[in-house]
């Protein structure tokens, strides 16, 4: 029982870290939006992703019965120990690299969170739902500007390619699973990666065959975040997000 | 039917005001009427919306999840309300294409509160509590305002700064109720934004070119020296609350007014940075000009799907 604990604290952890380190890349466009109600839309979206992550981190942190608390999660370890995908914390570069990232990540979430509604535990499962809610807006939002970019003007179509080449090759680190995921599955608690991938696959090609644009075809797969294994942008993510906790150690904010 | 004189018109309008009613956007208004509320209210909008920027600077540093979320609920806020007073703005006959215009190129102003720097933590404390504090009370004076639109947008405003008036008072608590380097920050914020956020009210009575017409059309209900006052008043014992000290040596307490009075403004700093000299003046114009700039083909993407997509409707 205390070993399913254990993975299951792991797992909260890698859907927490992933809500987290997203949320925290689009408080980046705060302010510098192209159109106010595009910056309102950002903020909101982190907003909920920021929800998430508390919701998950927190539950993390009382399976691992260690005392820690959601801010202890994700202000007090390094990057090694993130287990987000290797997706989110991709920078923002143009617009058409942040909604290409969103797309490919609220997709994901979409039909994660829509498996991990049936979760035996019962936690995940009332979190999932809650965040659904969220991640169906999300979804929507940026299936209509993948849309627009890829059948708007030639110069919105170009960036789309470009953002598509740098992103793609993210996308399967969203579905890695390992040991944990196959205990998990085995118990009823985690989701199948396999039926989220075939879902995430049919909606990215009924976006991308609407807005004009190509699923690439055998694009080698980046993979790690589960491990703890990231590119160099989380480590500067993390001690811009980190620096006053660490700054000023035990007080109260 | 005889047409009357504009002069009779305007007796007419001035005659409505005084009797307390409300004007609407169809209604008929002076030329200098609607662009003094074109000025007012889109200069209003501006300010929230390059307000974002100072705050926007704290939100990936906030020091934990759930004042990250906060912050990034009233920032929201914030946008929503630019939008909302931009529209409202609309109701006059400039649209916000020219409006922004008006704002890159210089033409319009934004609150000058926002050309200060967050150096800290604690500084989010302060715009939340001082700036958006300062906010409410000529927010709440606006909220009875002669021009409708302006108004209704004010009360529904009002209830949300409020709520972004105590986050901003409780990040300042907390620090106080804490370690000596914290208090040091609350304090020094206090003393980098009392003062201009006092500015924040306008020029004084004596020096308020816009004042006196203003007051007429009930645009303005009361002056900018009466609503910094009341700032005053109500913030000083806030402050003393959690152990903050107002940087003013002439501050004290008139028994007789019960009221406080307070030393001279800087003013020379205050138009300086209406100038365009303060710390981050250039930064913000800037950051919003890249922003736009940037945006473009955005915008352009977003308006040719949309003609696209109408095409193909209407040949449907």
């Amino acid at each position: 029982m205390s070993a399913l604990k254990n993975l299951t604290a792991e797992y909260a952890l890698r859907i927490g870290d992933t809500s987290l380190v997203l949320g925290q890349r689009l408080g980046e466009w705060c302010g510098h939006g192209p159109i106010l109600e595009e910056d309102i839309a950002l903020t909101n979206i982190s907003l909920d992703l920021i929800g998430q992550a508390r919701a998950f981190l927190t539950y993390a942190g009382e399976l691992e019965g260690r005392g820690r608390t959601e801010d202890d999660l994700a202000f007090q370890r390094d990057e090694r120990d993130f287990r987000n995908n290797l997706m989110v914390e991709q920078p923002n570069g143009d617009y058409a690299h942040t909604m290409l990232r969103q797309f490919f990540v609220s997709a994901f979430h979409y039909y994660f969170f829509s498996e991990l509604c049936k979760s035996k535990d019962t936690t995940l499962a009332a979190l999932a739902e809650k965040s659904l809610k969220e991640v169906t807006y999300h979804l929507r939002h940026s299936s209509e500007w993948i849309i627009r970019f890829g059948d708007g003007t030639p110069e919105s179509n170009l960036r789309m390619l470009e953002a598509i080449d740098t992103l793609y090759r993210f996308t399967g680190d969203m579905f890695a699973s390992n040991d944990i995921d196959n205990e998990l599955l085995k118990a009823g608690i985690a989701v199948d990666m396999t039926v989220v991938y075939a879902n995430w696959m049919k909606k990215v090609e009924s976006v991308f065959a609407q807005a004009t644009l190509t699923v690439p075809k055998d694009c080698f797969m980046i993979t790690g975040g589960i491990k703890g294994i990231h590119s160099e942008h989380l480590g500067h993510l993390l001690s811009e997000m980190q620096v006053l906790p660490r700054s000023f150690p035990g007080v109260e904010w | 039917m005889q047409a009357i004189s504009e002069q009779e018109r305007e007796a007419q309008f001035q005659a409505k005001i005084d009797r307390g009613e409300i004007i609407e956007a169809k209604d008929w208004m002076p030329e200098r009427y609607r662009k003094q509320l074109i000025r007012m209210m889109s200069q209003h909008a501006h300010s929230e919306v390059v307000g974002m920027l100072p705050e926007g600077n704290w939100i990936t540093r906030a020091p934990s999840l759930r004042r990250k979320a906060v912050l990034l609920a009233k920032v929201q806020d914030e946008g929503g309300h630019g939008l909302y007073i931009y529209c409202g703005t609309e109701t006059l006959g400039i649209s916000r294409e020219q409006m922004l215009d008006d704002l890159l190129s210089g033409k319009a102003k934004y609150s000058s509160i926002f050309n200060y720097p967050t150096l800290t933590w604690a500084d989010i404390g302060a715009i939340g509590w001082l700036v958006d504090g300062a906010a409410i009370i000529n927010q709440t004076a606006l909220a009875k305002c002669s021009y409708g639109p302006y108004a209704r947008a004010m009360v529904r405003i009002c209830k949300e700064e409020n709520f972004h008036h105590k986050q901003g008072y409780e990040i300042l608590a907390t620090l106080m109720r804490g370690t000596a380097e914290q208090k040091a920050m609350a304090q020094d914020a206090m003393n980098r934004w009392w003062w201009p956020s006092l500015m924040m009210f306008g020029p004084s009575d004596a020096n308020s070119p816009n004042s006196d017409e203003l007051m007429r059309w009930k645009v303005k209900r009361y002056s900018n020296d009466e609503l910094r006052t009341r700032f005053v008043d109500r913030t000083v014992p806030q402050a003393e609350n959690i152990g903050l000290k107002v940087p003013d040596a002439d501050l004290k307490y008139n028994e007789q007014t019960r009221s406080y009075e307070f030393g001279e403004i800087n003013w020379e700093e205050f138009f300086n940075v209406i100038k365009g000299n303060g710390i981050c003046n250039k930064e913000r114009l800037m950051a919003r000009k890249k922003a736009h700039a940037e945006g473009a083909w955005v915008r352009e993407a977003a308006e040719a799907y949309a003609k696209k997509k109408a095409t193909k409707n209407a040949a449907a």
